[in-house]
């Protein structure tokens, strides 16, 4: 037993055993993030089918379902966010001193930037839960609906009137074009910090990468656009 | 006939390891451009010498872009900027009159400076001691086809054995990692049917002893493929990342019990 927690605490305190596990947890990131765009993406479906979702959402398993989710997904940003700030931290002492001459030759900007961009996706997170989920200085929880006879949530509402502001909507756009950046480094990086990608799958897995990042920034930033220019109303 | 250049170079200039270094501008005139890079620093040093100034400190060996010695930074890339050429092999025709030219070590907290563009890579050395090597009797040749290899798998293998150590991998490298390095040097032996005996110590060890000498972690930004004279590939440090999340498992839930030496 103490050599199977000696080895395991070996593999977490190394670095790639920590870029691993923010490998695996940026996975599961990147599934919510797509399941969550394809629920949202029911507003366009009208009222009902996006109030029935979220219905569903909150009672499945009598309402368990939900809980697990979050609590699964409070520890893969948890540990996504305290691992890749410790890295961070780790590859800066490993240049102290700069180059007088500084030149890149293949990275990215995104792939520069993934503190940055991973910082303000979640003060994002933050706001957005206290707009959404809290309903922290807004009535939104007063807001329902009834379907089938069952009084619930009204979803739709809220999205309305929560991208009715400019500010708030302007906010959204600029945060999941940030996350955009991330996954568009994030996505690929993970096959190969997985041991999965090859010279065979590489180029293909690049291509998902922009692609899938592309898919979450046109999908998500449509919401607020459409309620700015009132398509969804 | 051939030409001649007149070259403005900055280069890093710092007496011991813990002294302060700065950039120090010096005029180098009428150099021939079929000089190699490091041939223009010897005509620069013969004249500072021949001026009673100390001369500019740096590495090398061959000269020939097989022994991995030179190690500097030109104009912000390692060995400078022609592809897949080391410093020693890089010649001053690829550069024109009149450049200004910045010269800097390696930098990386893992690699101290020495003095001015010579660096300490004793990190690589330790690195391989902890299981670059394979502990067999090397007496006397083996048998032909007495360990069975494909082709492409030895010539893949060799890829990686390409690698000189130069260490230009953590000189570009964001985050000074040793990742392409390591994974060469680890990825060489692995695919190799001598090296599986040892595999996943190797792994472990030489990733363990790459952390504990304070090289940056990899993010996946592949500056160090761009870089290396050799063209090593990343695809090594797929390998090595995959290699050591099996060499785990393997230690925490397969590997054999140690029964200590008396038989079961
Ligand atoms: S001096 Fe040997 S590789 Fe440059």
């Amino acid at each position: 037993m103490s050599a199977l927690f000696k080895s395991l605490s070996v593999f977490l305190a190394s670095s790639v055993g920590k870029k691993i596990l923010v490998a695996l947890t940026g996975a599961a990131l990147v599934v919510f993030v797509l399941g969550h765009l394809i629920g949202n993406l029911l507003i366009f479906a009208g009222a009902d089918a996006i109030n029935e979702y979220g219905h569903f959402l909150q009672t499945a398993g009598h309402g368990a379902l939900v809980w697990v989710a979050r609590i699964g997904l409070l520890t893969c940003v948890l540990i996504h966010i305290v691992l890749t700030i410790k890295l961070t931290k780790e590859n800066r002492a490993a240049r102290e001193d700069r180059y007088g001459y500084s030149h890149t030759i293949q990275a990215t900007k995104s792939s520069r930037f993934m503190i940055f961009s991973g910082l303000i996706v979640l003060a994002f997170i933050v706001y957005h839960l206290l707009h959404f989920t809290l309903h922290i200085g807004n009535n939104y929880s007063t807001l329902t609906t009834s379907i089938h006879g069952e009084t619930v949530h009204d979803v739709y509402r809220m999205v309305i009137q929560g991208f009715s502001w400019w500010p708030a909507s302007a906010f959204y756009i600029f945060a999941i074009l940030m996350l955009c950046s991330h996954l568009s480094h994030g996505v690929s990086s993970m096959f190969q910090t997985l041991g999965l990608a090859t010279p065979r799958t590489w180029p293909l897995l690049q291509k998902i990468s922009i692609i899938y990042a592309a898919i979450i920034f046109i999908g998500n930033s449509s919401i607020p656009l459409a309620v700015l220019l009132g398509f969804v109303k | 006939m051939s030409h001649s250049l007149n070259l403005q170079l900055k280069v890093w200039r710092q007496s011991s390891t813990n002294a302060k270094g700065h950039f120090q501008d010096i005029v180098a005139k009428d150099i021939p451009e079929t000089a190699s890079f490091l041939e223009m620093l010897d005509i620069v040093n013969q004249r500072i010498i021949t001026e009673g100034s100390d001369p500019i400190a740096f590495d090398h060996d061959c000269r020939e872009g097989i022994c991995g010695a030179c190690s500097m930074v030109i104009n912000g890339k390692p060995h400078g900027p022609e592809k897949a050429t080391t410093a020693c092999q890089l010649h001053m025709r690829k550069f024109k009159d009149g450049d200004t030219i910045w010269i800097e070590p390696f930098r990386a907290k893992a690699f101290p400076v020495i003095k001015d563009l010579a660096v300490d890579r004793s990190a690589f050395d330790r690195i391989m001691q902890a299981g670059g090597f394979i502990s067999v009797r090397t007496g006397s040749v083996q048998d032909a086809n007495n360990l069975p290899i494909s082709k492409e798998a030895a010539d893949s293998a060799m890829d990686a054995a390409e690698c000189i150590g130069c260490g230009a991998c953590v000189a570009s490298c964001k985050n000074a990692s040793a990742m392409l390095f390591v994974s060469a040097k680890a990825g060489q032996l692995n695919s190799l049917p001598q090296g599986q005996p040892e595999k996943h110590r190797r792994v472990l060890g030489m990733v363990k002893t790459m952390d504990e000498a304070g090289f940056g972690n990899c993010t996946n930004q592949f500056e160090c493929e761009a870089a290396c004279p050799k063209e090593i590939s990343v695809r090594w440090i797929t390998k090595l990342n995959r290699d050591y999340a099996l060499a785990t498992l393997h230690d925490a839930v397969t590997a054999p019990l140690s029964t200590g030496g008396g038989g079961d």
